[in-house]
């Protein structure tokens, strides 16, 4: 799903990283959003609501409407899209409202 | 106890309106902080790829991409010296003027003795069954996912607005290589400009006016929509739904002043729909009811680059002039207002002309 060709952008893409996601590992670009790599890589389910799990997955990509909460490195309810992918970050899939206290 | 920072003005959002106050209010010589939660300056306009409608002071006939750069220029040209803060997200605002920000997870506070708030604006949502859907996406994500990351928001695309956005944004989703199967629009009439709906026709993306969506599909992500036609009081007509095939819905249905900050200040506000919903009240020198904090650009009221520059320019003189850096201020306010007025002459002006009306026309701020 990554854009290869554009008729006036030229893509400045950081270096390939690793990164986990519910175990399984992914590929994605330094500096790109949590959100970003997992949307090139197909992944578009990111969380799941308190009550009814019903999917969630991305909505504003600017940091305003909290749809793409997850887990990642242990710390419950970040906003994937706009933190930066960084190697080896451990992101999973949050159900419901997440920990507050069991961060680390 | 550590000593509280303090600055002379704040200015919260780096997009054009706070890019242009910080210029405007550093030029008259007053210290400023400029403060972004992006880790670059450019707001709205880092992702639009097209060239820009507007005036030719204004930047017009230049891609909104190219324009941070000149204004980030001009700030370190300076002769005085902007202090930027970037990645930094302001959260609060205090009694004592005190605004509370947060950086890298960290907790900091500024005490500015002037504020303008320049926070852009944030999408909205409709309403429909199904909206909840991953595949569902504001046009700003999509945007954001294609021009600033690469990366193609999907296979099939249903566009739901025919302003200017949804023009736009279709015909990037088409530079990118991906399939626009409609444009809908529930007006009688195509919003945006004409040159932009002729763009995308030509490439084969058809537009339906009178038409809305009733509900997305699918289980984990979008697989599909039922689009509908309306009759004159924008009801859906039973039997004229259609279904298509699709992974993505893209809704550019407008935008509302992100004034989270100047509601929790205790500005106050006025519902005026011609500026996107609630809007802070102010007077023509862009301060609100709170006379030492000052707004400026789509958090004013949504509008465009181009005249969220003057407004900013505007907040950051008048900011400025109440500190007593005042040089100049009578015939630098008069060109700024020409210019405004200028650009929100004619037809395509007349609705912002409406609203502004309705907000400044007649209320009195406190001075
Ligand atoms: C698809 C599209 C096409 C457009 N085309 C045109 C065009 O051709 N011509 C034109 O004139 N206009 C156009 N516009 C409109 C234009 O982009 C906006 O009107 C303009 O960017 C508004 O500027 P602003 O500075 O008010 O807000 P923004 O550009 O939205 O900037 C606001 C900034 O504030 C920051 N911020 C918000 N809250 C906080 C906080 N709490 N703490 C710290 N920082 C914060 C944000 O990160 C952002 O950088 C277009 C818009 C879109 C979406
Ligand atoms: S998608 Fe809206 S906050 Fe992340």
């Amino acid at each position: 799903m990554r854009i290869e060709e554009h008729p006036i952008i030229s893509f400045k893409r950081g270096k390939i990283v690793s990164f986990f996601f519910n175990g399984q590992e992914y590929k994605g670009y330094e500096g790109e959003t949590i959100a970003a790599a997992l949307h090139a890589a197909g992944v578009k389910v990111l969380s799941r609501s308190h009550k009814l799990k019903r999917p969630r997955g991305f909505f504003c990509a600017i940091g305003n409407c909290s749809s793409c909460l997850m887990k990642v490195n242990g710390v419950y309810n970040v906003r994937t899209c706009v933190t930066p992918l960084q190697e080896g970050d451990v992101v999973e899939m949050q159900e419901g409202r997440g920990e507050i206290l069991a961060q680390n | 106890m550590k000593s509280l920072r303090k600055t002379e003005l704040a200015v919260i959002g780096g997009g054009p309106a706070g890019l242009s106050s910080a210029i405007t209010a550093m030029r008259q010589g007053a210290e400023v902080t400029l403060i972004d939660r992006d880790p670059v300056l450019g707001g709205q306009l880092i992702k639009q790829t097209h060239m820009f409608f507007g005036s030719k002071d204004q930047f017009a006939s230049i891609r909104g991409i190219d324009i941070p750069s000149e204004l980030i220029k001009a700030l370190e040209e300076g002769p005085g010296k902007v202090k930027v803060e970037l990645g930094t997200t302001v959260i609060g605002y205090y009694d004592d003027g005190v605004i509370l920000m947060e950086k890298d997870n960290r907790a900091t506070t500024l005490l500015p003795q002037r504020i303008i708030v320049a926070t852009g604006a944030a999408e909205k949502m409709l309403p429909f069954p199904g909206n909840d859907l991953p595949g569902v996406y504001g046009a700003g994500a999509v945007q954001t996912l294609m021009n600033v990351y690469g990366i193609k928001p999907g296979k099939r695309v249903l566009m739901v607005g025919a302003g200017n956005i949804g023009l736009i944004v279709s015909y990037q989703l088409l530079q990118a290589g991906v399939e626009v199967v409609a444009i809908i629009e529930a007006a009688p009439h195509i919003g945006g400009y004409l040159v932009h709906a002729s763009k995308v026709r030509r490439a084969g993306v058809p537009i339906y006016t009178s038409c809305s969506i009733k509900e997305a599909f699918g289980r984990e992500s979008v697989e599909g929509a039922v689009i509908c036609r309306l009759d004159e009081n924008w009801q859906p007509l039973p039997g004229t739904e259609k279904t298509l095939e699709l992974d993505v819905i893209c809704l550019a249905v407008g935008l509302s002043p992100l004034t989270e900050l100047l509601w929790q200040a205790g500005c106050k506000h006025k519902y005026v729909p011609e500026l996107g919903g609630y809007v802070p009240v102010r007077n023509e020198k862009m301060q609100t009811s709170i006379p030492y904090i000052y707004v400026a650009g789509d958090a004013a009221g949504v509008e465009e680059a181009s005249s969220a520059m003057i407004e900013g320019k505007l907040a950051g003189l008048f900011a400025a002039a109440s500190l007593g850096y005042d040089h100049d201020l009578e015939s630098l306010a008069a060109t700024y207002r020409k210019e405004l007025e200028e650009l929100r002459s004619g037809e395509a002006g007349s609705k912002i002309r409406q609203g502004l009306a309705k907000l400044i026309g007649g209320v009195s701020v406190a001075s």
